[in-house]
């Protein structure tokens, strides 16, 4: 896939095509896959996410460690206080997909498991909202790809590379560039879309309570979808950012490669090193963990090689 | 070089691409290149393997593999089940696999019949893996394209037969790896191809009689 936003875009224009379809051929001549196989492997992703959230919005079962399962039945059953529907749908969709990831259930890594949930959130409520067709919805996942694979290239999509920004900064983004150009955003607005929701999402950790893909994870999940929707909004709407997205996701690249290794999926820092993270770790059975937390304040770098992605 | 269903994928079982979807891969790779799946198998887990496996299901993945399943394949959850009701012995313990090693590091010690081998391998992360060993030879697989490992006598145009025999199919090779236990012993080659290798040309290498024995894994995507 491509290296850079620049290239892709410059390669669209010089074919003449839009960029879920330049993103179509270039995955064609990557793989020598036909057309067709990689729109019906896209679709094959999205019923399983689809299949996903509508286990997680009814299911009330609690995961192995008991630290997520419900939430999202729950905000649907409460239904929208602040915002209209969509909104709470959206959160509520993400962190549903999360809950069935903690509990060994089906989904798609988008680009990861522990971000699974920003994708379904966005694509799938906005889906209903503005009316997209099956066909479309196809198109906006090849954009979203499109741009996981530069930040890939270029940055890192994993949380122990990068850290949270990585995983749902990355998801934020692919789901914020679907947005804009399935409402019509010119490539422009597309690379803004990227460019914005990646620098509000810059220097996220990555600090797994007990070292489970559950929380903070669900919950990130689900700002990250309200991210990803807010700067779509703006970037349709012509508002202009002037890092070019190549440049944010560098920068991206840059701070996670800096981040110290505890907040970079190792459970050893944040969140998970807190006394009421500690005390989850050892119900969970998790000791070792704990200890090495304590540890880590005197030698971080060298305890620090552990963690699921 | 990422590919788009490295990014919108894989589809797998929860909750970790590493620690379950990676983990289960490793298990399929090994039962695959045993010829199926092991009635004794011990399993030693490394690192954060050993340390968060727990909570990530890694050991219901491993096995699942072991039996076959792929990293979509829902019937993980109740692998541990499944193996003892097919009366797979198996136990896990911690290993130290060294410094060196990959923190989600795993050792498999599987037999099968008369067939038995231990494979060490890693998982890298996004649910991709690398076997790194096979019966003490190095070998640097990724499991997701078809694969021959062949166990041979190191003698010379033992690889300028098999890479011949498949020119002449038209197999497309993407990587090749020889190791060997020392000149004139015992060569492991492990060779990577771009399509399906077809059933009757593996026969035909099998037999060569400076063959010992030849694994097929078709690629997992």
């Amino acid at each position: 896939m491509y290296g850079s936003i620049e290239k892709w875009f410059a390669d669209a224009e010089a074919q003449g095509v839009d960029l879920a379809e330049a993103v179509l051929r270039r995955e064609t001549k990557d793989t020598g896959a036909d057309r067709e196989r990689i729109r019906t492997r896209i679709r094959d992703a999205l019923e399983v996410m689809e299949n996903a959230v509508a286990e997680g919005l009814t299911s009330e079962e609690k995961s192995p460690s008991g630290l997520t399962g419900g939430r999202a039945r729950r905000l649907i059953a409460e239904g929208p206080r602040i915002f209209g529907e969509a909104f709470t749908t959206t959160l509520a969709r993400a962190i549903a997909t999360l809950e069935v990831n903690a509990r060994m259930g089906l989904i798609v890594a988008a680009p990861t498991a522990g971000a699974a949930g920003v994708v379904p959130g966005v694509l799938l409520t906005l889906r209903e909202e503005r009316g997209w067709s099956a066909d479309r919805l196809v198109d906006g996942m090849l954009v979203a790809g499109g741009v996981g694979a530069v930040i890939a290239e270029r940055a890192s999509i994993a949380g122990a590379g990068g850290g949270c920004q990585a995983e749902t900064g990355s998801a934020a983004a692919m789901s914020s560039a679907a947005v804009t150009y399935l409402e019509g955003g010119s490539p422009e607005a597309v690379g803004t879309a990227v460019a914005l929701t990646l620098q509000g999402m810059l220097g996220l950790i990555c600090d797994p309570i007990a070292g489970l893909v559950e929380i903070p994870c669900a919950y990130r999940n689900a700002s990250a979808a309200v991210q990803a929707v807010g700067c779509a909004e703006m970037a349709i709407a012509g508002l202009d950012f002037p890092v070019t997205p190549d440049e944010v996701i560098d920068v991206m690249g840059e701070v996670g490669r800096k981040m110290d290794v505890r907040y970079r999926e190792t459970a050893l820092g944040g969140l998970a090193a807190t006394p009421s993270g500690q005390r989850i770790a050892r119900q969970a059975g998790m000791p070792e963990l704990v200890q090495l937390q304590r540890k880590g304040d005197q030698k971080g770098e060298e305890s620090a090689r552990f963690g699921p992605s | 070089m990422t590919g788009l269903f490295d990014i919108l994928g894989p589809t797998m079982v929860g909750p970790s691409s590493s620690h379950t979807a990676g983990a289960s891969r490793l298990g399929y790779v090994t039962q695959a290149i045993l010829g199926g799946a092991p009635e004794r198998a011990r399993i030693g887990l490394h690192g954060s393997f050993a340390m968060t496996g727990e909570g990530h299901g890694t050991k219901k993945a491993i096995i699942g593999g072991l039996l076959g399943y792929a990293p979509d394949d829902e019937r993980i959850r109740t692998s541990v089940e499944d193996a003892t009701a097919a009366g797979m012995d198996f136990e896990f313990y911690t290993a130290d696999l060294g410094e060196d090693a990959h923190p989600n590091s795993a050792v498999f010690e599987v037999e099968r019949g008369e067939e038995e081998a231990t494979i060490r391998g890693a998982s890298i992360g996004g649910g991709q893996i690398r076997i790194h060993e096979i019966d003490g030879f190095r070998v640097d697989l990724s499991g997701s394209l078809p694969t021959l490992v062949v166990q041979a006598d190191d003698v010379p145009g033992t690889i300028a037969t098999i890479t011949r025999m498949l020119s002449e199919r038209g197999v497309n090779l993407a990587t090749m790896h020889v190791d060997r236990t020392g000149r004139g012993e015992q060569a492991l080659m492990t060779i990577e191809s771009d399509a399906d290798i077809p059933e009757e040309l593996i026969e035909a290498m099998r037999g060569q009689d400076w063959v010992h024995w030849i694994r097929y894994v078709r690629g997992l995507v």
